[in-house]
């Protein structure tokens, strides 16, 4: 028999990840999440709405407009189409774990192999996957639309390389930001409301840096967008590292801080 | 494949164990051992420590102090995910996700334990249960009953070697309780080491090979027989049609027979004019008789002879008041 030590005993961290079971926690959620009224609505209505208010700017703008405010409103445009990574995903991560401890779930999963970089990676993932093919989706209903309907040269003016190409690389970034930030409060919280409104804020962050190029405060150049890129890229790598942290087990089974 | 050990190393071993929430202890220097194959019984009022001893030892939650085994393997942090491996805890609460259907709920955990035939475990998990034929059935739907026998089916998925129950059948009506009753019964038989906590007491002396009894300490432990006769004398009752003349001259010096009195908290015996008598006795199977021939001898009409029967209730009493009053 061996002295225990006072490090928390589910918290061993030998051998790899282990994807059956991080695939297991994925399958679940989305069984879950599809099952779940509240998150199915809000992840329906917040990118209609997301998606509508750039339709119609963009359609409202006249084919002699400006250069400088076609190129504004074409910004602001696509700024709200990163919206909809960002805030879609605070639902469901902000979810993810103190939804597990009202519904009680919290305490059979733990009890079970599963690591706690598993979990969490888990559900990220499945916050993750659904997000990025809400928010494509909109992006290309927002094109073909756009395509179909709006004056030619406002079409040209969306449908530029260098904007297509940030909308897809920065829409997972900014959605893994959320989501970490969403998981992170769901951790600390004993209370899924209050995770959500705290979570939606928390994923604004970003957003406020792509929203000082939309009106011309940064200027976007590829130098710094790449650093932008890569700064979010590292943030949302090491995202589950960081939330692990916070991730006290004892807590989260009995509402007290491991002593 | 099952995880049940087979060598003769206790299924849980614990050692001056102890665990503190700041400044409240939850329990303390708590020593016992569970072989295998055992249904151990775990007792105590609410707020004894039952729950927290669980979750350490389903590594849940940390020790403050003290040293276990459990499944064969010491309870250290590298530990945590082999040991839960090896066991299963089915919570107070049975914890379903009431969205997804009841096969789902099982795929998932067996997919958690990374069970290579989990269609077949899952299957057999509801064949245990008796919920066959609600696999398809959301959560939601089902009774609080139901509910826990989906929770047991989960439980009993990775085949453990030793299966926690926290007071599984709290909350349920007697049937259900029955039911579940019947379930552990059934792991017995196939050598799954229960520890089993509760605070039915008619349960856990049905069940339980042996019983602690926690109040923050552990109180006592053994077969539920052993503490009955290490709390409480054994005695036969005596009532007769009439009051004996002379009991002293009938029980003094019968053999096996220590002492006797005229049982006063008989409250009908004077009322309808009855005799009752209670024998303190060091062996019932010799005084039982010899009692009996004293009777007849003395023209006694003997209207019942028996031996006292306390139950585990009467102990876990005993303890818990002396707790009690010990306390105030």
């Amino acid at each position: 028999m061996s002295l225990i030590l006072t490090r928390r005993p589910g918290a061993g961290r030998t051998g790899p990840l282990s994807r059956p079971r991080i695939r297991a926690v994925v399958r679940k959620e989305i069984q879950d999440y599809r099952r779940n009224r509240f998150i199915v609505v809000t992840m329906t209505v917040m990118p209609v709405i997301f998606m509508i208010l750039p339709v119609i700017d963009t359609f409202a703008l006249p084919s002699d407009v400006a250069s400088s405010m076609l190129t504004q409103r074409v910004g602001l445009s696509l700024l709200y189409m990163l919206i909809v990574p960002a805030v879609t995903p605070a639902a469901i991560s902000a979810y993810s774990v103190v939804g597990e401890r009202e519904q009680g779930t919290m305490e059979p999963v733990l009890t079970t192999p599963l690591r706690t970089e598993e979990f969490l990676i888990g559900k990220a993932l499945a916050a993750l996957l659904p997000t990025l093919a809400i928010s494509y989706g909109v992006f290309g209903l927002f094109l073909l639309l756009t395509e179909l309907f709006a004056h030619p040269n406002v079409a040209t003016a969306v449908f530029q390389g260098p904007l297509l190409l940030a909308q897809v690389l920065f829409t997972p970034l900014v959605a893994g930001w959320s989501i970490w930030a969403g998981i992170a409060i769901s951790a600390r919280s004993n209370d899924v409301r209050v995770a959500q409104q705290l979570s939606t804020l928390a994923s604004l962050p970003p957003l406020a840096v792509t929203s000082l190029f939309s009106f011309g405060v940064l200027t976007p150049t590829l130098r710094l967008a790449l650093i932008l890129a890569a700064v979010l890229l590292v943030v949302d790598s090491l995202g589950w590292r960081a939330v692990s942290a916070l991730f006290d087990r004892e807590r989260l089974v009995t509402g007290r801080r491991a002593s | 494949m099952s995880t049940t050990l087979k060598t003769t190393s206790p299924a849980l071993a614990v050692t001056g164990l102890a665990k503190r929430f700041g400044p409240r202890t939850a329990f303390s220097d708590l020593s016992f051992q569970v072989d295998q194959g055992e249904v151990f019984g775990f007792l105590g009022p609410n707020g004894a420590g039952k729950t927290t001893t669980v979750r350490t030892l389903g590594t849940l939650i940390a020790p403050s102090e003290g040293s276990a085994t459990v499944a064969g393997l010491p309870l250290t942090p590298a530990n945590g995910i082999e040991i839960r491996k090896r066991i299963s805890i089915m919570p107070e609460s049975p914890g379903l996700y009431l969205r997804l259907t009841v096969a789902e709920n099982l795929r998932f955990f067996a997919g958690l334990h990374e069970l290579p035939d989990a269609k077949d475990r899952i299957d057999r998990a509801l064949r245990a249960v008796n919920l066959t034929d609600r696999a398809n059935d959301p959560c939601r739907s089902l009774s609080k009953g139901l509910r826990q026998r989906v929770g047991l089916a989960r439980a009993l998925l990775n085949d453990p070697s030793v299966l926690f129950l926290d007071e599984p059948t709290s909350g349920l009506d007697p049937v259900s309780a029955r039911e579940v009753h019947e379930l552990i019964d059934g792991l017995r038989r196939r050598g799954v080491t229960i520890f089993l906590t509760t605070h039915r007491l008619a349960e856990a002396e049905r069940l339980c090979d042996r019983v602690a009894i926690l109040n923050t300490t552990l109180r006592t432990i053994g077969r539920p027989d052993e503490l009955r006769d290490q709390l409480f004398s054994k005695t036969l009752g005596v009532r007769t049609a009439r009051p004996l003349a002379d009991p002293a001259a009938v029980f003094t010096g019968l053999p096996g027979v220590e002492s006797w009195r005229a049982d006063n908290s008989a409250g009908d015996s004077s009322d309808d004019g009855c005799g009752s008598y209670v024998l303190g006795v060091t062996d019932p199977d010799l005084a039982a008789p010899a009692a009996t021939r004293a009777l007849v001898a003395a023209d006694a009409d003997v209207l019942s002879l028996s031996q006292s029967q306390h139950s585990l209730e009467d102990v876990y009493l005993q303890l818990i008041d002396t707790d009690g009053e010990t306390a105030s």
